[in-house]
This record gives C-alpha cells, sequence and structure tokens, in this order.
C-alpha cells in the first residue's frame, strides 16, 4: 500500500518535478534558519517582558486573568533602567517587523515540503508535520495578530491579550521542537559551504546545492534567474527596509520623521504636547466637563479620611521635573519632560509608607485601562510622578489634563491619564 | 532487554524516543495553552485564525508572487529588444521584481494605514487622519523603481565601457 502511494503521487506540487528552484537546499534554508534562530528568541523574550511588565498579580493590571500555569513568571516591575522598557517593547515590535521577510523567505524555501508525498512514511514524521502546523500556524498568527494590533486594525474576533499570549505559547513549544530536531542538521550544513564564498559566486555561477535526503533540491532545476547572493541580499534588504521605515517611532528628534510606514512616528507640531497621542480623551469617553475647575484628586490610604485636591492645590505642592520616556506596548515611544508632585510625597500624605505600599489608580476614562496598579517599588522611586505640566506648559486634554501618573520604566497603559482617585494600600513587590 | 525495546520503539515509530519526549511536550504546552483559550471564550476564532495563518502562505501567498513572477518573465513583454547591433543589455527581470517585491511587502504590512482601513478606531486614538501613508508608500516605492532603474543604468554604461576596453580601435 505505502509502496503503491510512493509510486503514485497526486500531479502537480505532489510530484519532486514541480519545484525547480535551483536555490532551494538546505544550505539557503539554513542560513534563513540561522537569523530566525537569533531573532525569534528576542522578540519572545521581550514579549514575554512585556507581559512582566503589566505587573498583572496586582489589582486591576491582569489582561489574561484565566491564563493559568502561562504566567508563572511573576517579579515587582523596576523602575530602573528607565529606559527599559522603551528597549525591551521598541525591540519587539521594530525586530518583529524586520523579520516579517526573513519568515517569508524561510517559508518559500521550504514549501515543497508540504507536499511530501507520501505525507508520512512512520508515526515520528507524522506527529513531526503535526508540530510544523502548530509552527508555521503559531508562527503567522502571531506576526499578523501583532502587525494588524499595532496598525488598530481590530479585524481579529478576539481580545488581542490573550490571543497573542496563548497563540505565543503554542508557536514557543513547537519552535523549541523544530530547534531540537533541527538544530545538528542546520549546524552541519552551515559548515559545509562557506557564507563568505558563496557571496562572491554571481548569477552565471549558481548551481543546485548537492541532492539532499529531504528533498528540497530540485530533482530538475531550472535555470537559475537570480544569484543565491542574490536571494540573501533579497531577503537581507527587505529586512532593513522594513526596520528603517519604522524604527523612527522609536525615536526623538530629527530621527523621528524617518518612520515613514510605522503607525506612531507622526508629528503634531512644534508646541509642548505636540507629541504622539496613544487615545485621545474623546476616544476614552472623558467628559470635558469633568476635568475643568470642579475636578478634585481623591487621595485615600490608611489614614482615615479620604483628601481632595484641587489642580491648583497640587501645583502649589513641591514640584519636580523629570525628563522620562513613555513607551507603548505598540513599539513607539518618545521622551518628554514631565512636572509634576512625587508620587511618594502623596503616599506620605495619605499617611502610607513609600516603599511598603503600592497605588490603586482610577482614571476618568471608561475601558480596560481605566484602574491600574502600581507596586511599592514604582511608588516609592523619587521620579514617579503624578504630572500636572509636561515641557513648562499644562498638560492638554489629551495627554492626560488635569492629572496624569508618569512612573519611570512603566509600560503605557500604566502611566494613567485623567487620574480621578489614588488610593494607597499594601502591595508586595 | 532494554537495548531491545529501544530498537523495536525505533522501528515501529520511526525515531529515537527522545524525539516522541519532545514532541509530545509540544502537543502538551499546546494543549495547555488551547485550554486557557477556551476558559478565555474566544476559541472558535482563535483556531479559525490559527488554521487561517498556517496556510495563507503556502496556498494563497506563495501561489500569488510565484505566478507574478512566471507573468514577469513571460516571452511576449520581452519582444521589444533593443537592435542586435547595440550592447548586448543585461537582464531587466531583477529591476524589474525587486522594486515590486518590496513594495508589495510593505503593502502586505502596512495595508490597513495605507488604505485606510483602520481609519476610525485611528483617528479616535491619535487625533489624526491615515492620509499621509498612501501617499508614502508610493513615495518608497517610487524611489525603490527610481533607484532600480538608476542601477539598471550603470550596470548598462559598466557593460559597454568593458567592451569598447575589449575590442581594439579600429585604423
Amino acid at each position: 500500500m505505502i509502496a503503491w502511494l510512493k509510486a503514485n503521487p497526486p500531479p502537480g506540487p505532489f510530484r519532486p518535478e514541480f519545484w525547480r528552484s535551483p536555490l532551494r537546499g538546505p544550505w539557503l534554508t539554513s542560513v534563513f534558519g540561522l537569523a530566525l534562530l537569533i531573532g525569534i528568541p528576542l522578540v519572545a523574550i521581550t514579549g514575554l517582558l512585556s507581559y512582566a511588565a503589566y505587573d498583572p498579580r496586582l489589582p486591576a493590571n491582569d489582561t489574561t486573568p484565566e491564563r493559568g500555569l502561562l504566567g508563572f513568571y511573576f517579579f515587582g516591575w523596576p523602575t530602573e533602567p528607565v529606559w527599559l522598557y522603551r528597549l525591551t517593547q521598541g525591540v519587539h515590535v521594530i525586530l518583529g517587523l524586520t523579520l516579517v521577510p526573513i519568515l517569508l523567505a524561510k517559508l518559500w524555501s521550504v514549501i515543497p515540503k508540504l507536499f511530501l508525498w507520501p505525507p508520512a512514511r512512520t508515526v515520528a514524521e507524522m506527529l513531526e508535520r503535526a508540530s510544523l502546523v502548530l509552527l508555521v500556524g503559531g508562527a503567522v498568527f502571531e506576526f499578523v495578530t501583532g502587525i494588524l494590533n499595532i496598525q488598530l486594525f481590530y479585524v481579529f474576533p478576539f481580545s488581542f491579550y490573550p490571543a497573542h499570549l496563548y497563540g505565543a505559547w503554542i508557536f514557543l513549544g513547537a519552535f523549541l521542537a523544530h530547534v531540537a530536531f533541527k538544530l545538528p542538521k542546520m549546524v552541519r550544513t552551515l559548515r559545509s559551504r562557506s557564507i563568505r564564498e558563496e557571496l562572491r559566486i554571481g548569477l552565471d555561477g549558481t548551481r543546485p546545492e548537492p541532492h539532499d535526503p529531504d528533498g528540497l533540491v530540485p530533482v530538475s532545476p531550472a535555470a537559475p534567474t537570480i544569484s543565491r547572493r542574490g536571494v540573501l541580499g533579497f531577503a537581507g534588504g527587505a529586512s532593513l527596509m522594513m526596520f528603517g521605515l519604522s524604527v523612527g517611532q522609536t525615536m526623538d528628534g530629527p530621527l523621528r520623521r524617518t518612520a515613514l510606514l510605522a503607525p506612531h512616528g507622526r508629528e503634531y507640531g512644534p508646541g509642548p504636547n505636540d507629541f504622539q497621542v496613544n487615545k485621545t480623551a474623546a476616544a476614552m469617553g472623558v467628559n470635558p466637563a469633568e476635568t475643568g475647575d470642579g475636578w478634585r484628586l481623591e487621595l485615600a490610604g490608611p489614614r482615615a479620611a479620604p483628601l481632595r485636591f484641587s489642580r491648583a492645590e497640587l501645583l502649589a505642592m513641591p514640584s519636580h521635573t523629570y525628563a522620562l520616556p513613555i513607551a507603548c506596548v505598540e513599539g513607539w515611544s518618545t521622551v518628554q519632560r514631565w512636572t509634576g508632585v512625587r508620587l511618594a510625597d502623596l503616599a506620605v500624605l495619605a499617611g502610607a509608607r513609600p516603599g511598603r505600599d503600592g497605588v490603586f489608580v482610577e482614571s476618568l476614562e471608561n475601558g480596560a485601562f481605566s484602574k491600574a496598579s502600581l507596586n511599592a517599588g514604582q511608588v516609592a522611586d523619587l521620579r514617579s510622578l503624578l504630572a500636572l505640566r509636561v515641557n513648562g506648559a499644562d498638560l492638554s486634554l489629551d495627554h492626560g489634563f488635569p492629572a496624569r501618573i508618569i512612573v519611570p520604566n512603566a509600560p503605557g497603559v500604566h502611566n494613567t491619564k485623567w487620574v480621578r482617585s489614588l488610593s494607597f494600600r499594601p502591595m508586595s513587590t | 532487554m532494554i537495548e531491545g525495546m529501544y530498537r523495536r520503539v525505533i522501528t515501529r515509530y520511526g525515531a529515537d524516543p527522545l524525539h516522541l519526549l519532545v514532541l509530545l511536550a509540544c502537543f502538551t504546552l499546546a494543549g495547555y495553552a488551547a485550554s486557557r483559550v477556551i476558559v478565555a471564550g474566544i476559541w472558535l476564532g482563535f483556531l479559525v485564525w490559527f488554521v487561517s495563518a498556517a496556510i495563507i502562505h503556502d496556498l494563497i501567498l506563495y501561489p500569488l508572487y510565484a505566478v507574478a513572477d512566471v507573468v514577469a518573465r513571460w516571452r511576449p513583454w520581452h519582444r521589444l529588444r533593443p537592435p542586435p547591433r547595440a550592447v548586448q543589455w543585461p537582464p531587466v527581470h531583477d529591476h524589474v521584481r525587486v522594486p515590486v517585491a518590496f513594495s508589495g511587502l510593505l503593502l502586505l504590512v502596512w495595508f490597513p494605514l495605507i488604505f485606510r482601513l483602520s481609519e476610525d478606531t485611528y483617528r479616535a486614538s491619535t487625533g489624526l487622519d491615515l492620509s499621509p501613508y498612501l501617499g508614502r508608500w508610493l513615495l518608497v516605492t517610487g524611489v525603490l523603481f527610481a533607484g532600480s532603474a538608476l542601477a539598471y543604468a550603470l550596470r548598462v554604461r559598466r557593460r559597454a565601457s568593458r567592451r569598447e576596453r575589449a575590442t581594439p580601435p579600429r585604423r
């Protein structure tokens, strides 16, 4: 039966003669594989760090409450170095975009194996191919959901956070298994042919790789239309282009203008409040009337009665100015000069002890991030502010007027805008 | 005896038992993550998108760009050849497909911005509209084609000057 199947593949892509590119072969696949082997773990680790940056064990911070064992790496998110989240989340998003062409090139290079005939010769092969569905499906799922999410194109019928997190675990399991199976072969293949010599060979000298048992090298190769170094340059150049057109959204100054094709590298103008807005007041259902003279900050803590402060009273308190980054989970970031009252000072006013107590923040906005908790270390950091002004001017409504949180190294959504109340209470770090 | 069992597993299963162990670990993790997806109440949409993700490159994107490449190399496009006495022109194929592919890649990744598909959420979130992106994409595409054409012109010139040097001057 197996012998009959093997001898009679269906027509088209199931026959080895169908695949004719003289460039496909284990060496080329291994080069793309090596690039992904370096890049994917970086994207994965920075992604998991971003999960931790939300401090999900604190009240209201958990976007994936059903995670079970998949969220075991809890530690209090630090405030030092201040640029850490800016860096890790920038790497997560920009490196992810940069790897898109490499992922596509890798998928192109192994496509004949999808149509292997017979589909599986042994149980081992059958199971391994099932894991490849998880590998390819997981990789493309993670890239697609991430890329659509940063463009605010919410066409997927699920919430981004759980889907991207659980999809990542499915992908990473299959990725590790794939690496375990293929790493020895990748190393062997890369050693068999020097990349430096390969880069000297033009179109005229391009020949198929030596026959391999895995069926990547074509049995009846066509004449090459591009050299192997041409293909490497093609994929690498496309990667560089993706990087160059988006990395600007993680920078300040003139380089930010280079982010021609990135969702959050936009120019607003020359004013003190003219930097990237992530969510406008209107979008978050903030009623401008509630932010006027009648606004009061409600301050609660171990002290018996909650205190209330007007904006003028807050402005009269000792104020401090720090240049701190605001870094979004969507990968963009910017440094601005924030002025306001230290959270540690407000904690003392509320009868709390900085270093022991965290704070529960509530906003005038609606939606998932209207409440957030900051850990004790974040409250105690002297640069953590209830900011009232930015770059020497009052906050604009879209940047959180009358008052917003700015905490060094916190993810953007925890720098709550339109703060309504602060409630200091014990929270472990 | 253990030796015999080991060999039996290898013949029956088709690989080292460690291979099976790694795959079982992989499927266990995937199964557990899938159970979280179910608890989150998003399993149907998740499954549809996951399966689509597994096939979109091999069954949709690949045929599209493979056919595009075949069409680009189709003979009738290449009938307009320069007269034979002129220098032999280097193939133009790469100078077309590289800018097309790069531009297509940008479109593949950024189509929601370029075609303003997320206009409403984007405007509500950032306070800006998506109008610049189509122009930016066209600009980058134009630069890619111009650069490619320039590279082609340089290649032609280099080839011509090499040929001049190769043929001795007439008396």
